[in-house]
């Protein structure tokens, strides 16, 4: 197959952000601030699960093991996730300004693989796209919410969370080796276009949710992860997430 | 005598989110920080009539749509939802449950009582053997 590489170095980084992002956000499940979001986040972490294995199955279809094998068998040097999902979240108002940040990058990304050459992948965009609107719009909401609807203490979190976070969150797009490739095959324009249509829509919605944002140029994204290079949060969270599979790697569930 | 057991949560996020094992005292929530409850009512399909089925705490009424949805339509089929806020929602006060009192009672107000059915059917009836008999007809 043309541009195998490429094809795969893509999935591996949208299907490892999704699971980790997903691992995260699960960490909340029975103690978020209110039962209603709780579930609500909870339900959002599963989807994200849910798109994982969606990949790791479009990787599976191109020659390699099972989603299970990929999830919780790599070493921690061969994930392709960015920093920003790595992170661990001791405040809610992180976990949800991340989920701002990370989600809206997300649905700009299936956007523009809707219309990817590689036609698995265009399927699988058009199937996300009702739930990542409906990630967005819960991400939106909290950020009016705890921003310009809310408190100074809620907005003084919410402002420190966002300056945290962006040297992070602008680490998504760090390029690959394969962006020409992937670009004039058709397959995905690229991760400097998905950037700046990102950047177009976030910076707006922040603003009118009542946050400053600091000076983008003098921001130094985080940088690594898609090269396997990680924070040293990945490794404790890898340890976690796989306990129960390497107890027994070929159990039956 | 009671004896006061701290105990230690096995859960591993207690210890990543540095929840403190001891917690102080709950106060009780400040006066006028209570979230709202709203009515969620549930529509399965288009066209179809939106339906109670239960009612949720949210900040705010678009945070209402959100869980309303996860709590309602989570898992079983939904086109859409409706959520009111429960304090807008005009209802007789528990005291005045006599004025229905007597209803069980008013059976002489069921339709069932007119004789108007039967016409109905046997106008159906002669409009079916009208059609069959011009199809038949036609073949």
């Amino acid at each position: 197959m043309e541009h195998r590489d490429a094809l795969e170095h893509l999935l591996f980084r949208m299907a490892d952000d999704a699971l980790i992002y997903g691992h995260r956000n699960s960490e909340w499940t029975g103690i978020a601030p209110l039962l209603e979001e709780d579930i609500a986040f909870s339900s959002i972490a599963q989807d994200k699960i849910g798109h994982a294995l969606a990949l790791y199955t479009l990787l599976g279809d191109l020659g390699h093991p099972d989603p299970d094998t990929l999830a919780f068998t790599r070493e921690e040097r061969q994930f392709r996730c960015c920093h920003l999902v790595e992170l661990p979240t001791q405040d809610y108002a992180i976990a949800l300004m991340r989920h701002a940040l990370f989600d809206y990058a997300e649905r700009h990304r299936y956007r523009l693989l809707e219309q990817s050459s590689y036609a698995p992948l265009a399927a699988l965009a058009q199937k996300v796209r009702g739930e990542i609107k409906y990630h967005t719009f819960h991400a939106s909401t909290w950020l009016r919410l705890l921003g310009r609807d809310g408190s100074d203490e809620s907005r003084a979190r919410m402002q420190a969370a966002l300056d945290l976070l962006l040297p992070y969150a602008l680490g998504i797009f760090e390029p690959s080796p394969f962006e020409d490739e992937l670009r004039s095959s058709g397959i995905f324009p690229g991760e400097e276009q998905l950037r700046e249509q990102w950047l177009t829509e976030i910076i707006p919605l922040l603003e009118d949710a009542g946050y400053r944002i600091p000076p983008l140029d003098s921001i130094e994204p985080c940088y690594g992860g898609r090269s396997g290079y990680h924070t040293e949060h990945l490794q404790p969270l890898l340890d976690e997430m796989t306990a129960v599979y390497r107890i027994d790697p070929n159990a039956e569930w | 005598m009671s004896r006061t057991v701290t105990l230690r949560s096995l859960d591993p996020r207690i210890d990543r989110l540095g929840i403190p094992q001891e917690q102080s005292p709950f106060e009780g929530v400040p006066e006028g920080t209570h979230l709202e409850t709203y009515e969620v009512f549930h529509q399965a399909k288009r066209g179809a009539r939106h339906i109670h089925v239960g009612s949720i705490h949210a900040p705010n009424p678009e945070l209402a749509m959100v869980f309303a949805k996860e709590q309602f339509a989570r898992r079983s089929e939904c086109v859409n939802l409706w959520v009111v806020r429960s304090s807008e929602v005009i209802t007789f006060s528990p005291e005045d449950a006599d004025l229905f009192e007597t209803t069980p009672e008013k059976s002489y107000r069921d339709a069932s009582g007119y004789k108007v059915m039967q016409k109905i059917l046997s106008w159906k009836q002669r409009l079916q053997q009208e059609q069959t008999r011009q199809s038949t007809g036609n073949q």
